[in-house]
């Protein structure tokens, strides 16, 4: 059977097959269709964890136990679950363990554009890379049998164009693997007397991989039936830019394997083309191990070090004739992605940005605070840092910072690698104001569950992790809980708070308004009659709300009637009846 | 001969059901296709764009400057910033609803009065046509991109069954019955 699916799906299908039985994941762009596509077969486990460490954790678990596991993470996830990583490698694996990691070229949705192949070196780990579905799929069954058979965990590295372009597929059975579980504590407790005896295995390993390299399937040599003037190496989505710009006309060596690295295979190609060039995204790894092989390889010279390739990318690097464009001479306006109408943020954020609070900010839809007109935002760093900065920026500021400053971090996200740094506020006591905007979803990756949700993958019902609680019993003595539509009362509390000589949570509280079962209420109108024009409700940064011959007008089809407005107006124009049309 | 085209428009706006009937119909046609679209960030309320490719074999996943033989563009503006992909002969549905953009609500940038007639003006082949009237008509304001979807079918070499079976096969049951108007108001336009 054939199917259009995109990389990610068919990398959960390739798991699938290869009867992985476990996965535990925590959501990322563009990683994370690739556990929600394997979550919906029934005779497999699945599951969202708070973070990625313990994800790989979890697959190691599993993979310990005797049943081939997964996990999958953005890039910025393989820091977090490092730790695990590094010394998985030591400790190989009993039945196959994938690490699907998606790197994120462009930066679509990401803080950075760090590349994932250091960690393949850095860990000593196979790492194989796809360049469309179909190698996606292949890939990651391909994958277990390398985990079992060199006894090592095996990295699967995406990017966003390959996980999410879609392409022709075929389809497999799956089969069912279970090895045996037995007690081995040379190989699976890594204390030093332990570990030093498997660094030698890790190095061997690498060798026998490197010799797997020169013969696998997954490089391969691709003739030219045009000039051997030059040849090109590449992989991943660079080889179809490649093969769009240059068709079946230039010799390639297209790598599937991208840690090791082959060295006869490499120095062969070279041989029979004159200059040999790299096309890699990202940094230079295939370049710099050409380059300490002996072949002498043209890199990042002539290809961008910085965000993603195209086939113009490569055409113009080689000087092929540009291709005739339309030019308007009107300036587009730019559309930057916004909170959404009704956004339960939004309210928080134009009561901290009213008070002139300095926010330090964290990871999910709530980044989007940081743009005009609200520009409430400070700092935004990786998963966590609001709390835990917080804490350094307060023990600096000591009583200048104190009362005027607050971070907020989403309800996943505090459960991701916040509540370790409320911890640390306790138990440092810092007299820190965390805000915790719990819309009870994690938003920006497209609505997955979290510990405090209530809910696992799968939407049945699961553990629920009360965040008062939880607060209260790691220290915190002051917790309050406000509704982000109300905004006299968000003021209110947040000033309360900020004046207290001691850490206090601020959780604000109300469903992401996409989330299905949060109904709309009927939109707003403009009572032409009351409003003056004086722009109040425009500070507030709704996309529902425009300016049209001096006055404000909501846009009916956008509108959810969240009523926050409303609050602003200083003249009651905002209406809830629509006057009939007669 | 590899065929471009690109589905541009605001995110939330339903472009995704549009490649989704797009990706049916040319695999089911037994082409070679690639259908690319950046998910996350981009989704909330910023600019969208989906390239859809198919010929006999595809490469690249992108379309680039000067390739594009189609752009549907779901919004004004939104069809004038990807112009440049289009290719000289190329054509440009453009549904004429406006939305404006952040920078446009808050006052920094105003949104460009005569745009359509601007890329008419440049020699564009723009057929701009009111695509949500005719969505309110069949029954759904959400059923626009299938209004689109029927009049980019006019400009295809394929019987217009093949494209109502994509749609069942897409569509939700209860909706198949707006969107197969839809299709017919914007293919009879």
């Amino acid at each position: 059977m054939k199917d259009l699916l995109i990389g990610n799906a068919a990398v959960a299908r390739g798991l699938y097959e290869a009867g992985c039985a476990v996965i535990s994941s925590y959501p990322g762009t563009p990683s994370t269709e690739i556990t929600e596509f394997f979550s919906k077969y029934d005779d497999v486990y699945s599951e969202w964890a708070p973070n990625e460490k313990v994800a790989m954790e979890a697959a190691f678990g599993s993979a310990l136990r005797g049943k081939r596991s997964a996990c999958c993470m953005k890039h910025v996830g393989l820091n977090v679950a490092a730790d695990p990583l590094f010394t998985m490698s030591y400790t190989g694996v009993n039945a196959g363990i994938v690490i699907c990691v998606a790197d994120d070229p462009g930066m679509h949705s990401s803080q950075n554009e760090q590349d994932s192949r250091h960690y393949a070196i850095a860990a000593k780990l196979p790492m194989l890379e796809p360049s469309d579905s179909q190698e996606a799929l292949d890939f990651a069954k391909l994958a277990y049998e390398i985990s079992e058979e060199y006894d090592t965990p095996v990295l699967l590295k995406m990017c966003t164009r390959v996980a999410h372009s879609q392409s022709i597929v075929a389809l497999g059975e799956r089969q069912e693997i279970t090895k045996e579980y037995t007690k081995n504590p040379q190989k699976y407790i890594m204390t030093p007397g332990n570990a030093i005896r498997r660094h030698p295995f890790v190095e061997e390993r690498t060798k026998k991989l490197t010799e797997y390299a020169e013969t696998s399937p997954l490089n391969r040599i691709e003739e030219g039936d045009g000039s051997h003037d030059f040849g090109i190496i590449t992989s991943s989505t660079s080889y179809q830019y490649v093969k769009e710009a240059f068709g079946d006309s230039v010799s390639v060596l297209k790598l599937g394997m991208i840690n090791p690295l082959p060295v006869k295979l490499i120095k062969d190609f070279a041989a029979k083309v004159g200059k040999v060039y790299v096309i890699e995204e990202l940094d230079p790894i295939v370049e710099t191990h050409c380059k300490n092989i002996g072949v002498d390889v043209i890199g990042k010279d002539k290809f961008s070090i910085l965000g993603e390739f195209s086939q113009k990318s490569i055409e113009q690097a080689f000087e092929m004739a540009d291709k005739t464009v339309f030019a308007l001479d009107t300036d587009i306006p730019v559309r930057p992605p916004m909170m959404c109408s009704g956004c339960p943020h939004r309210g928080m954020y134009y009561v901290l940005a009213k008070n002139k609070i300095t926010v330090l900010g964290d990871i999910g839809c709530y980044t989007l605070g940081a743009a005009p007109p609200l520009n409430a935002l400070d700092m935004t760093l990786c998963m966590g840092a609001s709390v835990s900065g917080i804490h350094g920026y307060n023990k600096a500021g000591g009583e200048e910072t104190e009362n005027k400053t607050v971070c907020v971090i989403g309800d996943s996200t505090f459960m991701h690698s916040g509540v370790t740094g409320l911890i640390n506020i306790a138990y440092n006591q810092s007299n820190s104001t965390v805000i915790i905007l719990d819309n009870s979803i994690t938003g920006m990756t497209g609505h997955q569950q979290n510990p405090t949700t209530g809910y696992s993958i799968k939407g049945d019902p699961a553990g629920k992790v009360n965040l008062e609680d939880l607060c209260h019993s790691i220290g915190i003595n002051s917790v309050r809980v406000v509704d982000p539509y109300k905004l006299e009362e968000c003021e209110r509390v947040l000033k309360e708070e900020l004046a207290k000589n001691e850490p206090s949570v601020i959780i604000s509280r109300r469903p992401c308004v996409l989330l299905k079962y949060v109904k709309p209420k009927k939109p707003l109108w403009v009572n032409p009659e009351k409003c003056r024009g004086c722009k109040k409700c425009m500070k507030f940064g709704c996309p529902s709300i425009s300016f049209r011959d001096g006055h404000a007008v909501v846009d009916e089809t956008l509108c959810v009637g969240c009523g926050v407005c409303a609050q602003l107006c200083p003249f009651d124009a905002f209406e809830s009846e629509v006057p009939a049309n007669d | 001969m590899t065929k471009n085209i690109m589905i541009v428009g605001v995110g939330g706006q339903g472009s995704l059901l549009a490649s989704k009937l797009l990706g049916r119909l040319l695999v089911d046609e037994g082409y070679d296709v690639k259908v690319s679209e950046v998910h996350g960030m981009s989704q909330r309320g910023g600019s969208v764009v989906t390239y859809v490719r198919f010929g006999d074999k595809v490469y690249s996943p992108v379309i680039e400057d000067g390739e594009a033989d189609f752009i549907v563009s779901f919004e004004k503006i939104e069809a004038a910033r990807y112009v440049q992909n289009l290719k000289k002969d190329g054509i440009i549905i453009v549904n004429t609803q406006q939305i404006d953009p952040m920078p446009v609500i808050i006052g920094s940038a105003t949104y460009p009065a005569d745009i359509i007639n601007e890329m008419k003006s440049k020699g564009i082949h723009v057929d701009d046509i009111d695509a949500l009237s005719m969505a309110n008509e069949a029954g759904s304001s959400k059923a626009c991109n299938i209004v689109l979807m029927g009049r980019l079918a006019k400009y295809f070499d394929m019987p217009k069954e093949k494209w109502i079976a994509a749609i069942e096969k897409c569509v939700k049951p209860q909706f198949v019955e707006i969107n197969k108007k839809a299709f017919e108001l914007g293919y009879n336009c």
